[in-house]
């Protein structure tokens, strides 16, 4: 009856929107939980639903019956790629198109224009101006939302299925006819400044956040927030957005994904009909941010808020991406972070919490699903009265221990079982699985590597997890954050 | 997600689920169910459970829940069911807390628990593959939880951990001050999770005590939804469950009506973002108003963009990014909540445009068209809560909680659609004319807010 009291069930892949202190922003948020979705945890969930970009299509061997949906990728002349996942089982489809954009796409000097352009959508076009869009989905029954990244935008309805051709004839016309004026985008600035308020300003964890992949990214824009830095923020303005929209959003530039109760033949037709004819209206050339050069410093950030009154412990390393990385890398970095912090079985809370009584909580997450390098974190909340230093002595240990000895073979087997199994349960999924193939194809992935997950994820040994742990989890390719109520007065002035 | 009833259906043009009342016998002659029937079933030890089978996906989801939350805590002791719950999957029958959850993570077993403050809840997901193991880890995790001594502490320092999180959080100090006002001496006054006092004090006699008298197949209520036939369903609820004792033992919570109603109170805390949440009288589920409401509440600021509240405070004005109204039906207690989260230097403003604009509906309804495209959102979009295994196990449940019938969903739309202008208007003044107790948390305090 009320949000109350529902279980939440721990692992991974069941939520994903709303979340705060991450680096998907959604464009708008009502529940009261999302409200109160203070980063409590270190740990982004949104991290763990897309450091999986697991498959639908199971291989030979998975699980019985579990083949999974015939899921069908074609282009329109104009270049649109479009991805179609049928579910019948009940008649409601999930349609979303990608932008393969992002924060990390902004010029310098612009942070937050991504995710601003992406609150600025919903304020008409000339054929349908003033939110009427939005006027008929409320009509109609149908839930929308928008999400931004470092490297992607995306844009969603849910909807009875009769409806799906409202909504792509909407969206079709969206993706070039966007009208902006000077009167409707000033107070959404100010919206997207609230948001700011609520997702890193009140909340210290995710100001810690940002320092972390601030100080990580020395020279990729991954290191600026999807949010935007405050002071850039405040200024974007109308021209900004449309020269952004203009560059970016086009035909070829995007990823259509309808899931649920359709054919191929349909989605076909009405692609043809809507999107395919909006013409491409920009070149687009490889997307070519400048990378990180090979860090050689172990670096420390420390942020006091008066507000700590739990203090903890962050870190991020510079790890290939699943793009990046090296064949079978990325896949045995999955298990890696799997093993090494995800859930009460993993080593680090194992050691740090259960064995040594040093931690309230602990764990780590490698964020693959990226253009380029990523990230593996890992986090802990010292027990009161455990100093950082006892802490990360602990963790660093643990780390050691698996890039000197590896992993054992039941750690192994249960960490293969667990991610393999996460492509079934989203197949449970229609909103998940089109989250899965338009996260991968708007961050350099082919669809033969999101079917292949499971497969790839099989062959993954325990050497290869000892053998990126030894070759990425070096400290020197790692920022540590700590958050603290004071900073020790030696650190106040220098 | 959007925090309200979840109740009702679209049949006329989502018709995935319709109600087929089975019968006891269902064991030994299955009817011809598929995956768009309900089916309600009874396994051979007599345990109830509502079924929905769909062979499609090869998984296996059950939630189920029972009477009983925090609402049963101790007056002296919050948090001792939110503890129990927190404790269930770790460690059971012989296996210790590190073998239970390797168990688990072996079969890529999804099992969780929880407590609010009328219910306890869980959660289980298996490929239908491994259903056998899921279903032995969570009988042993319901009838046999081992509350060992260095879990519980384990888990008590977790939660303590998070409670001193909270104390310097705004939305937790805004809420906890809410309830605790507009409930003085009621259960629902005292903090689901604990205190930092409380949590200290719970020893392991307090959490077995509460299982006993909580966890009893009398208050019970499941959803089962998956690959799986009634007999196999009948069998594994069994299996699970039949362990647990034919009755519980309930304190009994009064009914009560949230107090204070008309005050305004300000706490100072150094946050840029002032969080605001305003609290009423909302209107029982078994209500013949609740559906009225329910559309009322839609109009103002409930689940699409183009709400009242969505429209001045975000839209119009750029005050938040977030701001929402919900009814909260409890079982002891109705409410009708309304909040956001805006900059210190705008929260007067804020808080006079909530006020302003639940007067305005209050007074005057909602207008034929709001009426006419709010009914059409919640018919429409009723469909979308059922398609997924999981969200129709949460949707069985509730129900069932909620004691609406298993045609319930057959009927939900046209009791939506049967709302009238008369009804929304009655019902506007009902919900919204009563004043509400309002809790602002930031800075500069908004003590100089007019009205209130």
């Amino acid at each position: 009856m009320t949000s109350f009291g529902w279980p939440r069930v721990r692992g991974c892949g069941r939520t994903w929107a709303h979340r705060s202190g991450q680096r998907t922003v959604p464009f708008r948020s009502f529940s009261h939980r999302s409200l109160q979705a203070a980063a409590r945890r270190l740990r982004p969930a949104a991290f763990c639903i897309f450091a999986a970009v697991a498959a639908a299509v199971m291989v030979a061997g998975g699980p019985a019956g579990a083949e999974g949906p015939q899921i069908s990728h074609f282009s329109l002349d104009n270049g649109l790629e479009v991805v179609v996942i049928p579910d019948h089982r009940a008649p409601v489809v999930t349609h979303m198109v990608w932008y393969k954009v992002g924060s990390a796409d902004e010029q310098a000097g612009k942070s937050g224009l991504a995710h601003f352009l992406e609150h600025l959508m919903f304020k008409g076009t000339d054929k349908n101006p003033q939110g009427r869009f939005s006027q008929t989905l409320a009509t109609i029954g149908g839930q929308e939302n928008a999400f931004t990244t470092a490297d992607y935008t995306g844009y969603f309805q849910r909807i009875a299925r009769e409806y799906l051709p409202t909504v792509m004839e909407f969206e079709a016309d969206r993706m070039t006819g966007l009208v902006l004026t000077e009167a409707n985008v000033p107070p959404e600035r100010d919206v997207v400044l609230e948001e700011y308020n609520m997702r890193v300003a009140n909340s210290p964890e995710a100001r810690l956040g940002e320092q972390v992949a601030a100080a990580l990214y020395l020279n990729h824009p991954y290191g600026r927030p999807v949010i935007g830095w405050r002071p850039e923020l405040e200024k974007l303005n109308r021209e900004d957005a449309l020269a952004f929209y203009r560059r970016f959003y086009t035909p070829n530039n995007a990823v259509l994904v309808i899931a649920g109760d359709v054919t191929v033949d349909e989605v076909r037709r009405l692609a043809e009909k809507t999107y395919g004819k909006v013409a491409a209206r920009a070149e687009i050339g490889p997307r070519m941010r400048p990378q990180e050069p090979a860090p050689v410093a172990v670096r420390q950030v420390t942020l006091a808020d008066p507000r700590v009154a739990q203090p903890s412990l962050q870190r991020s390393y510079l790890v290939p991406s699943s793009t990046t990385a090296k064949a079978g890398e990325s896949e045995a970095l999955e298990v890696l972070a799997h093993v090494l912090g995800s859930g009460e079985t993993s080593r680090l809370y194992r050691s740090l919490v259960v064995e040594q009584h040093l931690a309230t909580t602990a764990g780590g997450w490698y964020q693959g699903t990226a253009l380029d390098d990523a990230r593996f974190g890992v986090y802990a909340s010292p027990l009161p009265g455990v100093t950082f230093a006892a802490l990360e002595a602990a963790l660093d240990a643990v780390i050691a221990e698996i890039a000197e000895h590896g992993i054992a073979a039941d750690e192994l087997d249960r960490a293969k079982t667990r991610l393999v199994a996460d492509a079934v349960y989203a197949q449970d999924n229609q909103a998940t699985m089109a989250r899965w193939y338009g996260a991968a194809l708007t961050t350099g992935a082919t669809m033969e590597r999101v079917t292949s997950w499971p497969k790839r994820v099989h062959g993954v040994t325990a050497d290869a997890v000892r053998d990126v742990a030894r070759a990425w989890l070096d400290k020197r390719r790692s920022v540590t954050g700590y958050l603290v109520k004071e900073l020790p007065s030696t650190e106040k002035h220098s | 997600m959007i925090a309200g009833p979840r109740s009702g259906f679209q049949s006329r043009q989502l018709g995935f689920l319709s109600a087929v009342v089975s019968v006891a016998a269902v064991l030994m002659t299955p009817p011809a169910a598929d995956a768009t029937t309900i089916e309600r079933i009874v396994s051979p030890g007599g345990i109830e459970a509502w079924l929905v089978q769909e062979p499609s996906v090869p998984l296996i989801a059950l939630d189920f829940a029972f009477r009983g939350g925090a609402d049963q805590d101790p007056v002296d002791k919050p948090g001792v069911a939110s503890m129990a719950t927190s404790l269930l999957d770790e460690g059971a029958g012989e296996y210790d807390s590190k073998t239970f959850h390797e168990r688990i993570e072996a079969k890529a077993i999804q099992l969780g628990f929880s407590a609010g403050r009328d219910h306890a809840a869980g959660s289980l997901r298996t490929l239908s593959a491994n259903q056998d193991e899921a279903v032995e880890l969570l009988r042993l995790a319901l009838t046999a939880a081992r509350f060992d001594a260095s879990d519980v502490e384990r888990i008590r320092e977790q939660t303590l951990s998070g409670l001193r999180r909270e104390t310097t959080s705004p939305n937790e100090i805004a809420s906890k001050r809410w309830w605790s006002t507009a409930f003085p001496g009621h259960p629902y006054g005292r903090p689901v999770r604990g205190s930092i006092q409380s949590v200290p004090t719970i020893n392991v006699s307090d959490l077995k005590d509460y299982m006993r008298r909580v966890f009893a197949r009398d208050t019970l209520k499941i959803g089962i939804v998956g690959d799986i036939d009634a007999a196999a369903a009948g069998k594994l609820i069994d299996k699970a469950f039949g362990d647990l004792p034919a009755k519980g033992n309930l304190v009994a919570v009064p009914v009560a009506a949230p107090q204070g109603l008309g005050q305004k109170i300000a706490i100072d805390l150094d946050v840029p973002q002032s969080v605001l949440m305003l609290g009423g009288v909302g209107i029982p589920r078994h209500d013949p108003d609740f559906m009225a409401a329910f559309v009322v509440n839609h109009v103002l600021g409930g689940g699409s963009f183009s709400s009242r509240l969505y429209r001045e405070v975000r839209e119009v004005r750029g005050l938040a990014y977030s701001v929402f109204s919900t009814l909260i039906p409890l079982d002891h207690a109705s409410l009708f909540m309304t909040g956001t989260a805006t900059r210190g230097d705008r929260a007067v403003e804020t808080l006079e445009v909530l006020e302003s604009e639940i007067h305005r509906l209050a007074e005057s309804g909602p207008t034929e068209d709001e009426l006419t495209k709010a009914k059409s959102f919640l018919t429409g979009s009723f469909g979308l809560r059922f398609d997924t295994s999981g969200k129709i196990a949460e949707q069985l449940v509730q129900l069932q909680l909620d004691d609406l019938g298993i045609d319930y969903i057959d009927k939900r739309n046209s009791l939506v659609e049967a709302v009238t202008m008369a009804d929304v208007k009655r019902v506007a003044k009902r919900l919204l004319d009563g004043g509400m107790l309002i809790t602002v948390v930031g800075r500069p305090p908004v003590t100089a807010a007019k009205g209130g």
